[in-house]
């Protein structure tokens, strides 16, 4: 789907850097084009162009027929002739009389917040530590990690035995009668200590492996400099993981934003733990189908994911610039 | 609307007026069988009288076209996870290839997520047989060309002429073939009443002083979840036949009548009254876990579909008993229920047609009714013909009471809209669960999203 193409735009950022020198001392050479043989021509445009046919096929393609779709009524059933053409009414809707609409926002933006002030820094605190390569290191790393490689039906089906109001472990141990996946004032917490869970070895494992990539002469330099260990993190090391910070970043946006499956396997994305996502499925893919419905809310969701889409971006070309 | 005779007649009452008005091919055969064609209610008696004959006129006018079934046939089945329903298909199927000699590759899925994945599954590639559901549901996807006609395979020997009602799209058409259906009824244990002296209240008054007494006693009065969305449907829509009728409920189901009536507000109101003697904290909890609460006796009666007995422990089930909702308005009464059918469909495409209807026409048959009873707790067979003698006195207290009863609904997810049932009633119903103080900003949210999508 369109939200996935941040994702896409990951990997270039700074490994693209050296190929953009390379790209431009080439160019003062006079033509390129003289000094590629054929066989390379070939090559290049073959590699040019089969990721962006790719690309515009599978991502900008659907992205633009959701839009088109969105002021549309269709059952999805049938040819294009079944399509009714309804303008902006699908909009009004979702704002006047769609009462999951504005809890799902809600709770998207919570998310967003949850993720940055609880998993992002405890990864990064983690991997810190990690990176001290302790007794046992590898244990813990592996034991943060395991919930990321974990399917998700057996994430919700781990969650439910903790959580079960009648048969879960937290109210076995408390003797409590609290409601954790009911009730909504505190649903959507729980879910967001499972989500936590998971994402903070994602942010461990991504920060793990730029530490691992610092140059060990820059710690020591900052030591021999008397550098205290938290100031020679915040003032040296830290400044260096700028490309991973920038990731880390991205990825915490993007993890907010398209947040679904543990609250798909909690209760559908229901009751408190509506999210714009859920709203799209139920109304996607469910035995209803209101194509033209459920594409607005996508939409909807692709114009605010596009804003953070457009930080990013201009994030990565500073960077590229200097 | 008259009392009904028999069985097959009650069941006739489930079929929409549109497809009562075009019933011209059932006609045609039922012509051919020489028990005169029935094309509106007052001749459905005459019906009931035909079905005597076609059941015991052999082979009827079944049988698919040409040449003798062979290959396999693949089925899509919703039951997984090792329980009753599953291993009562085993058995179907395992009976099904030593008598045909034909090999069925079933794929099967979790009941839920078959229901949510069902359009796209129809669109793609369908397996040849698949279970599914009667009435406005099975007509929704017959009437877009998603479900194959298995009109060849009717009418089928001993399966009365309502269930044929029930299978017929809104051209007349039938595209399902019964299995078996169930009464949503109030569930509790025998044994246990009896030892406290509890006994199954006739009005909603008995019912509200019987709730009292238990809460004294220290048990939940009425087991309740709706973490999964439609079980809440079914006591809106007793409470709604209760105080409303039958006809009310057909009407708001069509989408003829306002949400935001006053009809409609007072369902809501008699439920919020009930509400204190139900179990808490319904949203966060399984249909299942609810009736487990019955089992255990914390809870003292469950309103659900006849399926909740089959979360007792087997040596128990004996001791499970029901009795209907009970009456709200003596001028309604209390002789309505929801009673879905379910059974089999055949996909628009098959791969294998002559297999797929052969297959299907065994599905309703007496032998595999028997076959399916060896393995564990039925339902209620659809095919008059089938042996009872092994089922539970239960079983054949349900049969007997959905004989009994005036009108039969489908439930409130089968006689709707799938997109309104799905996306406006069940978060709406949750949201009543959740706060049921306002009615009026709920059911004139409800209304305004019925006018969006019944359009």
């Amino acid at each position: 789907m369109s939200l996935e193409s941040p994702v896409a735009t990951v990997p270039p950022d700074d490994a693209d850097a050296p190929h953009a020198q390379r790209r431009r001392k080439a160019n003062r050479s006079k033509s390129v084009s003289a000094r590629l043989s054929r066989g390379d021509r070939i090559a290049v445009t073959l590699m040019v162009a089969v990721p962006t046919l790719l690309v515009l096929w599978l991502v900008w393609l659907p992205g633009i027929l959701s839009v088109v779709l969105s002021f549309t009524r269709w059952e999805g059933i049938g040819g294009v002739d079944t399509i009714e053409w309804i303008a902006t009414e699908n909009y009004t809707n979702i704002f006047t009389i769609y009462p999951p609409f504005r809890p799902a926002v809600t709770h998207n933006l919570i998310w967003l917040a949850v993720l940055f002030l609880i998993p992002t820094p405890l990864g990064v605190f983690l991997a810190v530590l990690l990176d001290k390569e302790l007794k046992g290191g590898r244990f813990y790393q592996t034991a943060f990690f395991i919930p990321i490689v974990l399917s998700l039906a057996l994430v919700g089906f781990m969650w439910q035995l903790i959580y079960s109001r009648d048969q879960g472990l937290i109210n076995d141990i408390t003797g409590g009668t609290t409601d954790w996946y009911g009730d909504q004032d505190v649903n959507l917490w729980a879910v967001l200590v499972a989500t936590c869970w998971k994402q903070t070895g994602y942010v461990m494992l991504l920060y793990l492996a730029g530490l691992k990539a610092v140059d060990p002469s820059l710690r020591e330099a900052a030591s021999i400099d008397g550098a205290s260990e938290t100031q020679s993190f915040f003032r040296v090391v830290f400044p260096v993981m700028r490309p991973i910070n920038v990731i880390v970043l991205v990825i915490t946006f993007i993890e907010a934003l398209r947040a679904f499956e543990i609250v798909w396997v909690v209760n559908k994305g229901r009751n408190g733990l509506e999210l714009i996502s859920t709203l799209v499925t139920n109304n996607i893919v469910g035995e209803a189908s209101r194509i033209g419905f459920g594409s607005a809310l996508a939409t909807i969701m692709l114009a605010i994911s596009s804003v953070f889409v457009v930080m990013y971006l201009r994030i990565a070309l500073k960077e590229e610039q200097r | 609307m008259p009392k009904p005779k028999s069985e097959a007649h009650y069941l006739a009452t489930l079929t929409p007026p549109s497809v009562a008005a075009g019933v011209g091919r059932r006609g045609f055969l039922k012509g051919a069988l020489g028990t005169g064609a029935v094309l509106s209610m007052p001749a459905l008696l005459s019906a009931c009288g035909g079905d005597e004959e076609t059941s015991t006129g052999g082979s009827g006018g079944g049988g698919g076209g040409g040449g003798k079934p062979s290959g396999t046939v693949s089925f899509g089945s919703n039951e997984a996870g090792g329980d009753v329903p599953q291993m009562r298909r085993d058995a179907l199927v395992a009976a099904y290839q030593k008598s045909s000699g034909l090999t069925v590759k079933t794929n099967a899925v979790d009941h839920n997520t078959f229901q949510e994945n069902i359009n796209n599954y129809l669109q793609g590639n369908a397996d040849d047989v698949f279970s599914w559901f009667a009435g406005y549901r099975m007509q929704f996807f017959a009437d877009r060309g998603l479900i194959g006609d298995v009109s060849d395979v009717w009418p089928i020997d001993g399966i009365g002429d309502a269930f044929q009602k029930a299978a017929t799209g809104s051209d007349g058409k039938q595209y399902f073939v019964p299995d078996s259906n169930y009464p949503w009824v109030v569930v509790y244990r025998k044994s246990f009443w009896e030892e406290r002296g509890y006994t199954p209240p006739t009005t909603l008054d008995e019912m509200v002083t019987l709730s009292k007494q238990m809460q004294s006693d220290g048990i939940n009065p009425i087991a309740f979840a709706d973490k999964q969305g439609w079980p809440g449907m079914g006591t809106f829509d007793i409470l709604n036949m209760r105080i409303n009728g039958y006809d009310f409920h057909v009407n708001l189901m069509a989408g003829e009548e306002a949400w935001d009536s006053a009809e409609v507000k007072q369902v809501f109101d008699s439920w919020r009254e009930l509400l204190p003697y139900h179990q808490p904290d319904a949203l966060g909890r399984d249909w299942e876990e609810a009736a487990q609460s019955l089992v255990a006796n914390e809870s003292g009666m469950y309103y659900l579909g006849l399926f909740a007995f089959e979360q007792f422990p087997e040596d128990e089930r004996g001791d499970v008993d029901f009795f209907t909702f009970p009456e709200i308005d003596s001028n309604i009464g209390a002789d309505a229920i929801d009673a879905p059918i379910d059974g089999y469909c055949m996909s628009a495409d098959p791969d294998n047609e002559e297999g797929a209807k052969d297959f299907l026409k065994y599905i309703s048959s007496p032998e595999a009714a028997a076959a399916m009873n060896e393995a564990g707790f039925p339902l209620i067979w659809a095919n008059s013909n089938a042996d009872l003698s092994g089922l539970q006195p239960i079983q054949q207290k349900a049969g007997e009471f959905i004989a009994a009863q005036a009108s039969i609904a489908q439930f409130l997810d089968r006689d709707t809209r799938p997109d309104f049932a799905s996306t406006v009633m069940i978060p709406s119903i949750q949201e009543f669960i959740k706060n049921p103080d306002d009615v009026d900003g709920l059911t004139k949210k409800i209304e305004e999203q019925k006018k969006a999508i019944f359009v």
